[in-house]
C-alpha cells in the first residue's frame, strides 16, 4: 500500500508543513474542518471516534458528514444492503466502548446457528447460551414492512450517535472533489461546495462515488468487488419461531458457483444472502429449490420476496488508501473478506480517527499509523482465501461433509474447550474471530485426530447402513 | 424475552459476581440496576455502589488476574451482556484506547467512592463533635451542680 503523491503547491499551509522543525507537519488544529463522504458505519464510526478523541485532548474541530440517504425510508432507498449481522465480537467491543445496541435496533438476538448440508443438519449453540449476535436492518426495513421507530435502523442509530457527538449531517450527494489551494474541496449535486482540512472517504462500493477521485488522487484504485444477492421474505412470526428460531441458518450445498448462503431472521422477515461467483437468477433459483432450503419454510414453500437487491462486496482492497489530507475508510478502502464488514469498518475507522487526532493528516502519518490496521485485515484476508478454499472443498466432497457433520454433532455434548470443529465453524460463519485465529484452532492436536476418526466413522457407518439396506446412496 | 434483546436476563436478587471468585468476564449493563457490595470479614455487607444501564463491571478481576473484589447483585430484573476476557484482551493489545472507556468508568467509580468516604468521614466527625458537645453540656451542669 502506498500513498498518493502530491507536491506542495502555492497556497499550501507551509507554516503547518514545517512547523516545529519537523519535516512534514500536517495536523488538525483548533478550528480545523473535516468532511466525511458517506454516513454508513465507516463514516459514522470515524466521526464518532474522531470527535471523542479530539474532545479528550481539548481539540476543537468540526465534522460534516455528507449522506444523501435517509435511513428512515423503507426498502432499498433507505438501506445500505447487507445481511445485517453485527458480529459477536463487535457487539462486545461496542459495549466496552459504551455503545449498546438498543432493542429497537436489534431485530433479533441470535444465539445459535444451524449448518445445513445435504448429509444432514447440525445446530451449534454459543457456549454461554447468550444472545450476543445482533440481526439488524441497515435501513428502515424492507418494502411492505411496518415502519420501524425512527431509531430502528442500524445505520440511522450510528448516524444519530455521530450527530449527537457534535457532527453536522449534510443531506447531500457529493458529485465532485478537487484541490483548493492544497486543501480538499467537496462539491455537491446542488452546486454548493466547501473546502476542508481533511477529507475522509467512506462512500462504500455501491455507488458511483469512487469515480470522483480520479483527478485529485490518480493513484487511488477502487477495490475489486463481486456481485451478491440479498432478499427479504415476509413470514408470520410463529412460522419464523418454528422454522428458524433465534438462529442464523448457514448452507454448505454442492451448487456450482455458490460460495456461501445464509438465512437470518429479523422481526417478521427472513433475510437471504447469497455469496458466490457472479450471482445470477439461475444460481438463486437452483439454491431456492434445494430441499435443504425449502425445509426452512412452512410447507416447503418459498414465498415471493418482499424486497431484493444485488449489492457488491469488497473482495480485494483498494490501492493507495491515503494521501496528504485524504483517507479512504471502510468498504471503499479495505474490508474483511465475506464476513464482519461492519466490524472491519469499525476497526479501520477508529485507527484512522486515532491517526488524525494524535499524529497528523499527512500521507506519512497515515502510512505509519493507519496502514498497519489495514495491513492486518489484508493479511488476514489472505488466510481467509485459503480457509474458504477448504470450505468449498468440503462443499464439493460428500465424504468430507459427512465427517464434518458427525464431528460437529458429537461435540455438542462436550464442554466448550473441546468443541474444536464447532468453534472453527462458529467463528468462520459468524465472523467473530480473525481468520488467523480460525486457522490456528485447526492446529490443535486433537483436531486432525478427531476429524480423521469422524471421517472414517461417518463414512463407514453410512456404507454399512447402505449395504444392509441394499441401496447405494452417498 | 423480546426478540430484539441482546445478552441475558437475570432475576432481581441474582448474584452475578461473587466476591472471592475468579473472574473471566466483563459485564455491560443493558437494562436494570445492580448493587456492588463488599462482604465484611466478620459477616454482613456494605453497599459501595449502585450501577445502571450503560455501566460496566467485572473489569478489575480481568485486568489484575485476581479474585473478584466485590459481590454484584441485581436490584431489579436486569439484562446483561457478557464480554469475554479473550475478546477484550486481544483487542486491547491491538487498540489500547479500547480500555479508555473502562478507565473513565473506573475513575468515575473511584470519585463516587471518594465522595462517599468523604461524606462518611464528615458524618463520623459530626457525630464525634456532637457527642463531645453533649458530653461537655452534660458535664457542665453536673460540675455547676457540684
Ligand atoms: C451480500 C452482503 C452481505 C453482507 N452482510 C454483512 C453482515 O451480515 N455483517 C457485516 O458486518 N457486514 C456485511 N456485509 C458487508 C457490509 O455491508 C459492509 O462492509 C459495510 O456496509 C461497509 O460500511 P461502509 O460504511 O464502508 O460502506 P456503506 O455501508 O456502503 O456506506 C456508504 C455510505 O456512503 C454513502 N454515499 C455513497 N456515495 C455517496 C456520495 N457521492 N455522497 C455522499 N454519500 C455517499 C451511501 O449512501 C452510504 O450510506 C455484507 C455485504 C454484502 C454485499
Amino acid at each position: 500500500m502506498a500513498f498518493v503523491e502530491r507536491t506542495v503547491k502555492e497556497g499550501d499551509n507551509l507554516a503547518a508543513f514545517f512547523e516545529g522543525g519537523e519535516e512534514r507537519r500536517l495536523t488538525l488544529t483548533d478550528g480545523s474542518r473535516i468532511a466525511v463522504i458517506g454516513g454508513g458505519p465507516a463514516g459514522t464510526f470515524f466521526t464518532y471516534f474522531l470527535l471523542r478523541l479530539a474532545e479528550s485532548i481539548d481539540l476543537d474541530v468540526s465534522v460534516d458528514i455528507y449522506e444523501p440517504r435517509s435511513f428512515a425510508y423503507q426498502g432499498p432507498a433507505g438501506c445500505n444492503h447487507c445481511g445485517g449481522i453485527v458480529s459477536e465480537s463487535l457487539v462486545q467491543l461496542l459495549a466496552t466502548e459504551g455503545i449498546n445496541l438498543p432493542p429497537a435496533v436489534v431485530q433479533r438476538g441470535i444465539e445459535s446457528y444451524v449448518l445445513h448440508m445435504d448429509v444432514g443438519t447440525v445446530r451449534i449453540e454459543t457456549p454461554l447460551q447468550e444472545k450476543r449476535i445482533a440481526a439488524v436492518f441497515r435501513g428502515n426495513g424492507p418494502r411492505e414492512s411496518e415502519p420501524l421507530p425512527v431509531s430502528g435502523s442500524f445505520d440511522g442509530f450510528l448516524l444519530e450517535l455521530a450527530a449527537s457527538s457534535g457532527a453536522r449531517v449534510v443531506r447531500k450527494l457529493v458529485s465532485a472533489t478537487s484541490w483548493d489551494t492544497g486543501r480538499p474541496r467537496v462539491t455537491c449535486s446542488d452546486g454548493t461546495s466547501a473546502t476542508y482540512d481533511l477529507l475522509a472517504v467512506a462512500a462504500g462500493i455501491n455507488s458511483q462515488a469512487l469515480q470522483l477521485f480520479q483527478e485529485i488522487a490518480p493513484g487511488y484504485q477502487a477495490p475489486k468487488t463481486l456481485k451478491t444477492f440479498i432478499c427479504e421474505f415476509r413470514l408470520p412470526r410463529e412460522a419464523l419461531d418454528k422454522f428458524i428460531g433465534p438462529s442464523m441458518h448457514v448452507f454448505l450445498l454442492d451448487i456450482p458457483r455458490l460460495e456461501f448462503a445464509a438465512l437470518i431472521p429479523k422481526g417478521e422477515f427472513l433475510t437471504l444472502c447469497i455469496l458466490g461467483d457472479d450471482v445470477d437468477n439461475a444460481l438463486i433459483d437452483t439454491f431456492l429449490s434445494a430441499p435443504e432450503v425449502k425445509a426452512c419454510f412452512p410447507d416447503g414453500q418459498v414465498p415471493a420476496p418482499a424486497c431484493h437487491c444485488f449489492p457488491r462486496v469488497n473482495v480485494e482492497a483498494a490501492a493507495q488508501l491515503y494521501g496528504d489530507r485524504i483517507v479512504w475508510i471502510g468498504d471503499s478502502g479495505v474490508a474483511r473478506l465475506y464476513k464482519d464488514g461492519i466490524g472491519s469498518a469499525y476497526r479501520v475507522a477508529k485507527a484512522a480517527a486515532k491517526t488524525v487526532v494524535h499524529h497528523g493528516i499527512s500521507a506519512e502519518d497515515f502510512r505509519q499509523h493507519y496502514g498497519p490496521a489495514c495491513g492486518r485485515i489484508n493479511s488476514d484476508n489472505t488466510i481467509a482465501k485459503f480457509i474458504f478454499g477448504v470450505s468449498t472443498l468440503i462443499q464439493r466432497v460428500r465424504f468430507l461433509r459427512r465427517g464434518v457433520l458427525r464431528m460437529t454433532a458429537n461435540e455438542q455434548q462436550r464442554r466448550a474447550a473441546r468443541r474444536h470443529m464447532s468453534t472453527v465453524l462458529w467463528d468462520l460463519f459468524t465472523g467473530s474471530a480473525p481468520y488467523k485465529e480460525v486457522l490456528t484452532r485447526t492446529f490443535h492436536p486433537e483436531f486432525p485426530a478427531m476429524l480423521g476418526w469422524n471421517l472414517l466413522a461417518g463414512n463407514l457407518a453410512r456404507r454399512r447402513a447402505n449395504g444392509s439396506k441394499g441401496n447405494a446412496h452417498g | 424475552m423480546a426478540n430484539g434483546n441482546l445478552g441475558q436476563w437475570y432475576a432481581k436478587g441474582h448474584v452475578v459476581v461473587r466476591q472471592g471468585e475468579i473472574g473471566d468476564n466483563i459485564f455491560a449493563i443493558q437494562e436494570g440496576e445492580l448493587e456492588v457490595v463488599k462482604e465484611r470479614q466478620g459477616g454482613g455487607e456494605i453497599r459501595v455502589a449502585v450501577l445502571h444501564a450503560g455501566d460496566i463491571f467485572g473489569e478489575m478481576a480481568i485486568l489484575e488476574k485476581e479474585q473478584r473484589n466485590a459481590t454484584v447483585r441485581t436490584l431489579t430484573d436486569a439484562r446483561l451482556l457478557t464480554v469475554d476476557k479473550k475478546t477484550f484482551m486481544s483487542r486491547v493489545h491491538e487498540d489500547p484506547s479500547l480500555a479508555f472507556n473502562i478507565l473513565r468508568m473506573m475513575a468515575k467509580r473511584i470519585r463516587t467512592l471518594n465522595a462517599k468516604l468523604g461524606e462518611r468521614r464528615s458524618r463520623v466527625d459530626r457525630r464525634r463533635a456532637e457527642r463531645r458537645n453533649v458530653g461537655t453540656r452534660r458535664k457542665g451542669p453536673r460540675r455547676s451542680a457540684a
